[in-house]
């Protein structure tokens, strides 16, 4: 009188190792990504991973060779011909957000091939306005980010920016 | 009186020769920075002229408020320089118009042998071991000798102040960030990394492996490497220097060699000079003596008129 009990246990012990894949490998390419390096001064990147992926499909565009595509760049077949996947594919695995730090500045020293590596806010940068240039994304600042109250203080604009335009700033030293 | 003008002359000569003659000044140009000295590699075919920089440098060194939003691009359509309120300024250029603007950030260069530090007779400049070149406000006595002197028309001034105006620069962020070892503010700030921090001896190197990477990208020459004696600040272009506001007419010799040698045989000319031309007028008029006495023994007599 137990084996319909069983069965059920058995059944439900089975669904949830059968989802258990799917969750990690959902997990593994988000379909939603928040960029929020430049806190101080701007808002939060949403940033749309799953419409990149259908614009873009190959992941090496963004990812380099980090997700086992192999790369075609002449500098980099050198050392990395044959190099597959690596553990961590998001950019700030590699590229630091603070890369002008002393210490940082000693460790790129030793690692002579990668010495020139951006740091993670130039890489989204130039990695992302690159392509949106050719292709047609956003390439303003406000468009990706919108700027905070901090933010616009910092660039004396929005509700800081300079009341009397001094003399067309002709004026003397300036 | 023979052997003692002799003895004499030839104790002035040894003199004049050990002050004349020294090792240090004549070494002028080869500097080549600091072993510690930091420096920054200036990428101009990254910058999309966001005045970032601009904003970064106005809070750290708290200057005063700027005339227009430094989001504001219609700053482009002049070209502008270092002031007493803007350190850094970023100036647009359309060298080829199909390809777009290039944008150059302009500010001091740090240079190894810095002309402003020559010509400051109140020795109000210091280049610091971590590459800067900073000075004492407190010092400078207002002359603008150093403004005439850099090469880059760099040093602004304050003439804004009635009753002590002072010459006023980009100072590598030394007093805030440099002397702690961390980035000046710009270059933090900077969404393109068009300015990478670090070792002068190091950027030299990334200079001239992205140039031997990507050679399409850029012209093969990083301005700053050899310029007046080599400075810390570091540019690579995608078009000519000259298109982009870069004096490339300045010669790889710093500015102080144009004084250098001629000061430094000053203290030789003092010294010679006077027994030189001593001995010319002995010489001359003690041939007048003898033949006027005839074989006179006694030079004690008045000479005839």
């Amino acid at each position: 009188m137990y084996a319909a009990r069983n069965r059920l246990l058995w059944g439900f012990i089975m669904l949830a190792l059968g989802m258990a894949p799917a969750n990690s490998w959902a997990k593994a390419m988000p379909d939603s990504i928040s960029l929020d390096a430049l806190a101080q001064l701007y808002e939060k990147v949403k940033f749309n991973h799953a419409k990149h992926i259908r614009l873009v499909r190959d992941c090496a565009e963004c990812h380099h060779h980090t997700t086992g595509t192999l790369t075609a760049d002449a500098n980099c077949v050198r050392c990395h011909k044959n190099s597959g996947a690596t553990a961590v594919v998001a950019c700030r695995g590699c590229h630091s957000a603070q890369t002008f730090s002393a210490e940082a500045l000693r460790e790129k020293g030793k690692n002579i091939y990668h010495m020139d590596k951006l740091s993670l806010k130039g890489a989204y940068h130039q990695n992302c306005m690159g392509c949106h240039a050719k292709a047609g994304g956003p390439t303003g600042c406000q468009e990706c980010h919108a700027l905070k109250k901090a933010g616009e203080a910092f660039y004396n604009t929005g509700r800081f920016a300079p009341k009397h335009a001094a003399m067309n700033g002709k004026h003397g030293g300036e | 009186m023979k052997r003692r003008d002799f003895l004499k002359s030839c104790i002035l000569c040894g003199a004049a020769g050990a002050l004349g003659v020294s090792g240090k000044a004549w070494g002028a140009g080869s500097f080549e920075g600091y072993p510690e000295g930091m420096g920054v590699l200036v990428d101009l075919t990254r910058c999309v002229g966001c005045r970032t920089c601009e904003a970064a440098c106005n809070k750290e060194q708290k200057l005063p408020e700027p005339d227009v939003p430094f989001t504001d691009q219609s700053v482009f359509e002049e070209k502008r320089r270092p002031t007493e309120r803007a350190y850094t300024v970023v100036n647009r250029f359309e060298p080829k118009r199909e390809e777009g603007p290039v944008y150059r950030k302009v500010q001091c260069n740090h240079c190894n042998e810095p002309a402003c530090l020559t010509s400051c007779f109140v020795n109000a400049y210091t280049k610091t071991k971590e590459g800067a070149v900073v000075y004492n406000p407190k010092v400078c006595v207002g002359c603008r000798n150093c403004m005439v002197a850099c090469p880059f028309n760099v040093p602004g001034y304050s003439y804004s102040s009635a009753f002590n105006p002072v010459v006023k620069k980009c100072i590598f962020c030394y007093d805030t960030r440099l002397k702690f070892g961390r980035p000046p503010a710009c270059v933090e700030a900077c969404p393109q990394e068009v300015l990478t921090f670090g070792h002068r001896k190091d950027l030299l190197k990334i200079a001239h492996e992205r140039i031997r990477e990507t050679p399409d990208r850029y012209v093969d020459h990083v301005y700053g490497e050899k310029e007046v004696g080599g400075t810390s600040w570091l540019y690579l272009s995608g078009v000519q220097f000259d298109r982009v506001g870069f004096d490339t007419t300045l010669g790889n010799e710093p500015i102080i060699s144009n004084v250098k040698e001629f000061l430094g045989t000053v203290p030789m000319v003092l010294s010679i000079w006077p027994a030189l031309f001593t001995g010319f007028h002995l010489l001359s008029n003690r041939k007048q003596d003898h033949s006027d006495h005839g074989d006179s023994h006694s030079d004690q007599e008045d000479p005839k008129p």
